[in-house]
């Protein structure tokens, strides 16, 4: 291993953590554009043109709150918690493809993190993981409603979790491999997986909204019957890190959709940029390609957040264990059916 | 059970359709509806730059009247002091001086006149009351304030800026 190839990579990591930081950030800003706008308001106006400089200012205000801890609670875990949520929410984004290789001279760099060969299991795991952060946090402030909502949060995503990942194997016959590098760069010229996965991306859409608590399953956070769900006791930035967190989570959830359905960064028409611009310039464009779907999905997650009123808990669970699961079950059956066919004809 | 209106239309909850228990359309058809609302014009007034205009008889802050040569009209007769049903107006009346001629109208004038703000309810009952057409609640809002002796209004608030000398 030469020094270049960590300094490289080293690079990549403070870029992708630099990205996804500001873009959690200005997504708090997003979310009460999107909502003003969505509901004939104006939304944050004041601090800087357009309102701007608002997560900024909402950031000195998390650091300024007066920092809280519960004279009961479980001060390790506490603290642990938030910390984890933040964690598992940020080594997410190690695995996705950001951009087909770059050139430079005879150095070939790839714009991504690590392609491990389980890249899809990976991030299915450190999604699991998530929920460790909610529980913890709940179960540490010792308060009932942050423990009810914790409960809550790690049942919703269990139960969701299946669903997720019956709608990735019927996705993984149809590519044959697990690493996100390969099946990104599979659905080069138009042969994007939601095509041939229709019914899949919807079940996986739908279990990334359970899985990232957003709108209409924020059953853990619903502040009509939990006050503010497994975040109650918290204050100051520890608060901070349990919202930020959730806004990354939304920002990989939309990228790994945008990767896994939506051909990542492959656009049509993208053989003759390569050929125009170059194998540096091109990767780049793939790459802005690749943020403008992110911010679609991210739009989307929004959209529907004010647009769609909370499930109750027996429909939520009632959707996870008793629709999702057998359509997503229906979905392997008969996508492995169909390549039975095509491999035999 | 009585009927509780006297409603004739009975509704039966029927039993969803497929395409209803879809959930999906109905899904669709809302996303559609708020996004139509993200390209409407927002109902915002955007207040210490725009203001609302304000409706003829809107009531606001007082204003102590002059006549048309400039002299204060009040008389400090205290009718507007009577007629508050809130008691926020009070009044010191003195003896115009002679060398005052063409600073008050007639020979009593309020040397002090106070509306205390957080009383008043801006009824207008003062304007009614008032036989000289000195005292209307013509102005803009109140501006709010950290203290409760800022709210206290005395002459240098209440009266009219004087008429500029031809």
């Amino acid at each position: 291993m030469d020094i270049s190839f960590v300094i490289e990579k080293f690079v990549l990591v403070a870029i992708i953590f630099g990205i996804s930081l500001l873009i959690a950030m200005y997504s708090t800003y997003a979310e009460r554009k999107v909502a003003a706008f969505l509901q004939d308001r104006l939304g944050p106006d004041r601090a800087g043109p357009f309102g701007i400089l608002q997560p900024l200012a909402d950031g000195v205000k998390m650091f300024m709150k007066e920092e809280i801890i519960p004279t009961n609670a479980s001060k390790w875990l506490f603290m642990v918690g938030p910390g984890l949520s933040m964690l598992t929410a940020c080594i997410g984004t190690a695995v996705i493809p950001w951009g087909s290789d770059m050139t430079i001279g005879d150095r070939v760099i790839p714009l991504q993190v690590t392609d491990i060969n389980v890249g899809i299991l990976y991030i299915f795991g450190v999604v699991s993981l998530g929920v460790y952060g909610v529980m913890i946090g709940g179960w540490a402030s010792n308060n009932k409603y942050s423990l009810l909502s914790a409960i809550r949060a790690a049942s919703q995503n269990i139960s969701y979790e299946i669903a997720m990942g019956l709608s990735i194997i019927a996705l993984l016959l149809v590519t044959n491999s697990m690493s996100l590098g390969e099946i990104v760069a599979n659905q080069h010229g138009w042969r994007w997986n939601v095509l041939y996965q229709p019914l899949g991306f919807l079940l996986f859409m739908i279990c990334s909204f359970a899985e990232t608590n957003r709108a209409p399953f924020d059953l853990p956070e619903c502040e009509t019957e939990l006050i503010g769900g497994y975040h109650t006791e918290y204050s100051s930035m520890k608060l901070g890190f349990y919202l930020f967190a959730e806004y990354i989570n939304m920002f990989v959830s939309a990228a790994v959709m945008a990767s896994l359905y939506f051909g990542g960064y492959n656009y049509p028409g993208m053989d003759w940029v390569l050929a125009q611009t170059g194998t540096v310039i091109a990767p780049l464009i793939g790459t802005a390609v690749f943020f403008l779907k992110i911010f679609a999905f991210i739009f989307f997650f929004m959209w529907v957040r004010w647009t769609i009123p909370r499930f109750r808990y027996d429909q939520l669970m009632h959707l996870g264990w008793k629709v999702l699961i057998p359509l997503a079950i229906a979905n392997i059956i008969i996508t492995s059916i169909v390549i039975a066919i095509i491999e035999k004809f | 059970m009585e009927p509780l209106t006297s409603k004739k239309k009975v509704l039966e909850k029927k039993p969803l359709t497929f395409a209803e228990r879809m959930y999906l359309p109905a899904i669709t058809k809302g996303l559609a509806i708020t996004i139509s609302h993200f390209f409407k014009k927002e109902a915002t007034i955007r207040y210490p730059e725009q203001q609302r205009e304000f409706s003829t008889n809107f009531r606001g802050m007082h204003s102590l009247k002059r006549d048309e040569e400039g002299k204060e009209r009040c008389t400090a007769c205290g009718l507007c002091a009577l007629s508050c049903p809130a008691e926020a107006i009070t009044m010191i009346a003195s003896e115009r001086k002679p060398e005052e001629k063409d600073l008050y109208r007639e020979e009593k004038y309020a040397s002090v006149y106070e509306i205390n703000m957080l009383r008043c309810i801006f009824c207008g009952l003062c304007e009614e009351a008032c036989p000289k057409e000195a005292i209307y609640l013509d102005g803009p809002i109140v501006p709010s304030d950290y203290l409760r002796k800022d709210f206290i209004y005395g002459k240098d608030k209440l009266v009219e800026a004087p008429l500029e000398k031809k």
